[in-house]
């Protein structure tokens, strides 16, 4: 499953997308995260599975623009600390 | 001559419906699907499965006892008792505070559930319009979720801000979609911000516009917001619309417009969709009980 989280507003688009079919609840996310954007939970939209996933904490949902924004690349890019943690490749930015 | 003034036009009809051909005394599991919503609250008794009773009401402003007037209204002249209901599942906003609910699921999983139940296996793509936020989700034959999107960040495009919108024009809330038929389709308004979109729809009326085309201006405007939404996410057919702005004709015929596809009209209340899926959960999750313990 393609579990977006974040919101559109008038200034783009901001969506931080796990991929829960990938995503093996490993939490290297978590802590690679300076801000603690992410989090290991119990996959909320599959209520009868029991694996645990990756995703983005009720409280940054809304301001992920600003949440994310010390990691984001200047100049040269460069992958994200999240993106680079995540072995199985399941976290994608849309921004 | 008449006040208009204590009129409440945006205030939607509440409603509770009993199955006629089902006894829950025959019943091998007896679950609930509680949905308290930022706006409206639903209660569904589901025995075996099959749809039982259900009320569908306003949310107050105490979660717990909207949940509880909901679940006794629907229980209402049935003779089944909070009790003998083996598995009550909260979702929506108030999710947490269903004090007899034994679990909690977030309703992106039970709307998808619920469309499932409500439309059938061929449902891929599920647009809940609620009360206070929009979600697009991708689901399978089975009613899982594959994908989802929420903007809960803003009430545009949302039932509350059609609320605003009947109260402002003072047409009843369930005759906004119909009255928004027109022959001529304006353009939409520029906002969808509820604040911007009624300054912007007054200024309208001043210009000497009818209510149906600010209405038609406002619909669409919401429309073309929530086809946006959908279209990060992709659609897939078939395609259905859950939650209250699915009874409003003006915007689902110009979502289906902008689509160019078709949502099958609803069997049941589409407002229902997310305490059929929670009621839904609590049967398989009591199967999986059962299963575990032998």
């Amino acid at each position: 499953m393609k579990a977006n989280y974040g919101y559109k507003d008038g200034s783009g688009e901001y969506f931080i997308t796990v991929d829960t079919d990938l995503c093996d609840g490993c939490g290297k996310c978590v802590d690679t995260c300076p801000e603690g954007v992410l989090e290991v939970v119990e996959n909320e939209l599959d209520p009868l599975a029991e694996e645990l996933v990756a995703r983005v904490t009720e409280e940054h949902r809304k301001k992920i623009k600003y949440s994310c924004a010390p990691c984001k690349p200047t100049g040269e890019s460069r992958e994200l600390p999240c993106v680079q943690a995540c072995e199985p490749r399941a976290l994608t930015h849309s921004w | 001559m008449v006040s208009t003034e204590s009129v409440e036009y945006w205030r939607w009809t509440e409603s509770r419906w009993t199955n006629p051909d089902l006894d829950w005394k025959d019943a091998d599991i007896i679950t609930a699907g509680i949905d308290v919503g930022s706006v409206s609250t639903q209660a569904v008794v589901m025995v075996d499965g099959n749809l039982y009773c259900y009320s569908n009401m306003r949310t107050g402003s105490d979660s717990p006892d909207s949940a509880n007037r909901a679940i006794n209204w629907a229980l209402e002249d049935t003779g089944l008792t909070l009790n003998k209901i083996e598995y009550a599942v909260g979702t929506g906003y108030g999710r947490v505070n269903v004090p007899f609910a034994k679990r909690a699921i977030t309703e992106i999983a039970c709307h998808a559930r619920g469309a499932n139940y409500m439309y059938g296996p061929t449902i891929r793509t599920v647009l809940d319009m609620g009360g206070q936020d929009c979600k697009a989700i991708r689901c399978d034959q089975r009613g899982k979720v594959t994908a989802f999107l929420m903007n809960d960040k803003c009430a545009a495009g949302t039932g509350r801000g059609m609320e605003v919108f009947a109260d402002l024009l003072q047409v009843h809330i369930n005759d906004v979609g119909q009255m928004s038929l027109v022959d001529d389709e304006p353009e939409p308004v520029s906002s969808t911000c509820v604040v911007f979109a009624k300054s912007e729809a007054v200024g309208l009326l001043r210009k000497g516009w009818s209510k149906e085309r600010v209405l038609a201006a406002y619909c669409a405007a919401m429309a073309h917001r929530v086809v946006t939404l959908l279209e990060r996410l992709g659609v897939e057919n078939d395609f259905a619309i859950t939650g209250g702005i699915a009874k409003n004709i003006g915007v689902v015929s110009r979502i289906e417009k902008e689509l160019e596809i078709t949502a099958p009209e609803p069997n049941v209340d589409p407002q229902l969709a997310g305490a059929i899926g929670g009621a839904l959960f609590g049967k398989a999750l009591v199967e999986k009980a059962r299963k575990k313990a032998g």
